[in-house]
């Protein structure tokens, strides 16, 4: 116990590191998760080409592969960034493939008469999308899209392994100083399910929410 | 209004529209009837290119049917559409529904879009489900719904797929009734149906589909008494029968 409180500024930064990571890697994922679900269902085969070599292309490559690629493989050929903004681009990148399956999951529960009556009055594909399926295409996968980010938040853990001070890495920090595994890791592992907990409220609140009348 | 010239339409190598040509001025009432299969709702479909066409020509008042993007979005805003299945949004108020496409696509205020729909509720009589989602009303009352949203866009012609067929018998009569005041005030109209009630009150025209092509044209009273073809003889006793 003293472990911990002796490093509660250590752990308590590995923790808000944590969650940032989570916070920008979800937005990124999301935006891109409705880009590529989108591209998947677009009139245009070479669309949807694209946005199923891109779901294809992420979903078979381990995270922390893709990760050391980036940050350590990228540089020689002179591209680099902050580590924190790598992680966040590879995480976001990765579990954005995995939202857009979720998302064209939710999209295909939309009736494609529905979809046409979108067209009939004139909306374009971009307006359908839009006002029609999407929003209705999102709330039916509200719960898996809620999974998903809980996995992310798990995930962000990898990046500790190309030396972003998240909270794995404080951790770890502290435990080499301390040499409290037990205490010292389940402080950190019982921070991460609250933030799991969170998620999982805030998905259950927004699921409730935005229910269609049926 | 519409002018379909030559028109084929394929589904990989099954030939399903074969060398159509039908004319329908303003203000006509044309109702398609024929077999299951005989492809009266892909024609439907061809006119709004929610089907590409195959071969052949589609006019709207004097405008051929652009291919793709936003001419054609803006063509189709001219044609207004009734499903059998009503495909009304259902994360959408029934209000909502309507005044969708007059703010998207026509770009008009809210508050008039919000206008207009109450009076075309009113003239379809469900005035008191504006605020009502779909899955809370009849089948009846959704197509009535359907026809308000088709007509907000203000269309030139309307199209209807069968739009009785979904429903429990009780309700055929009160969106028939709208479809029937719809011709009286002159709207441009396209009906595949097979309530001969309606043909016979509100059609100037019927016109028989068998195997991809229109067999036989005519006013309703003769098409039904005396049919000149052996298909449209053989359909009419089949249906008539019941
Ligand atoms: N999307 C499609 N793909 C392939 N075949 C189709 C498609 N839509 C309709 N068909 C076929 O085209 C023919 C005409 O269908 P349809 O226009 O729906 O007839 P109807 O409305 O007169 O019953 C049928 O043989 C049907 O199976
Ligand atoms: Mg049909």
């Amino acid at each position: 116990m003293d472990a911990l409180t002796a490093h509660l500024s250590e752990l308590g930064h590995g923790l808000v590191t944590t969650v940032e990571l989570t916070v920008v890697t979800t937005v990124g994922a999301m935006l891109l998760g409705i880009i590529v679900a989108t591209l998947r269902i677009a009139p245009v085969p070479l669309l949807r080409a694209i946005g199923t070599a891109y779901v294809e292309v992420l979903q078979n490559l381990p995270l922390l592969a893709l990760l050391v690629l980036f940050v350590f493989a990228l540089p020689t050929i002179g591209i680099s960034f902050p580590l924190f903004t790598s992680a966040a681009i590879v995480i976001a990148a990765y579990e954005g493939a995995y939202l857009a399956e979720a998302i064209r999951a939710g999209i295909n529960t939309v009736g494609v008469g529905q979809a046409e009556a979108a067209r009939a009055i004139g909306l374009t594909f971009g307006q359908s999308l839009r006002h029609v399926i999407l929003p209705q295409g999102l709330r039916a996968v509200i719960q898996p899209i809620g999974n998903i980010c809980i996995a992310l938040l798990m995930n962000t853990s990898l990046a500790a392994a190309v030396g972003v001070v998240e909270l794995t890495q404080a951790a770890n920090n502290v435990n080499l100083l301390e040499a409290q595994p037990i205490a010292v890791f389940t402080g950190a592992g019982l921070a991460y399910m609250l933030l799991a907990l969170i998620i999982g409220q805030v998905t259950g609140l927004l699921e409730r929410r935005l229910a269609i009348v049926r | 209004m519409v002018s379909v010239r030559g028109l084929h339409k394929w589904f990989g190598p099954l030939h399903v529209l074969k060398d159509i040509d039908l004319t329908v001025a303003a203000g006509e009432v044309v109702v398609v009837v024929g077999p299951s299969g005989s492809g009266k709702s892909t024609l439907c479909r061809c006119l709004n290119r929610l089907e590409a066409i195959g071969q052949g020509s589609v006019e709207i008042d004097g405008q051929p049917l652009p291919a793709e993007g936003r001419a054609l979005a803006r063509l189709r805003a001219d044609v207004g559409m009734v499903f059998q299945s009503f495909n009304l949004f259902g994360h959408k108020t029934v209000l909502d529904n309507i005044t969708l496409g007059p703010t998207r696509v026509r770009r008009i205020s809210r508050a008039e879009a919000r206008q207009q729909a109450m009076t075309l509720l009113e003239r379809v009589g469900i005035a008191d489900k504006a605020d009502h989602y779909p899955a809370q009303l009849s089948g009846g009352q959704q197509q009535r719904a359907a026809i308000a949203r088709a007509l907000a866009m203000r269309p030139k012609v309307l199209l209807f797929d069968e739009p009785t067929s979904a429903l429990d018998p009780e309700m055929v009569n009160e969106v028939l009734d709208v479809m029937v005041s719809l011709a009286a005030e002159g709207m441009t109209m396209i009906v595949v149906t097979h309530e001969m009630g309606f043909a016979r009150r509100a059609a100037d025209r019927v016109v028989f589909m068998d195997d991809g092509r229109i067999v036989e044209s005519g006013a309703p009273d003769d098409f039904f008494a005396a049919p000149r073809t052996e298909r449209a003889r053989d359909f009419l006793s089949k249906i008539l029968q019941h």
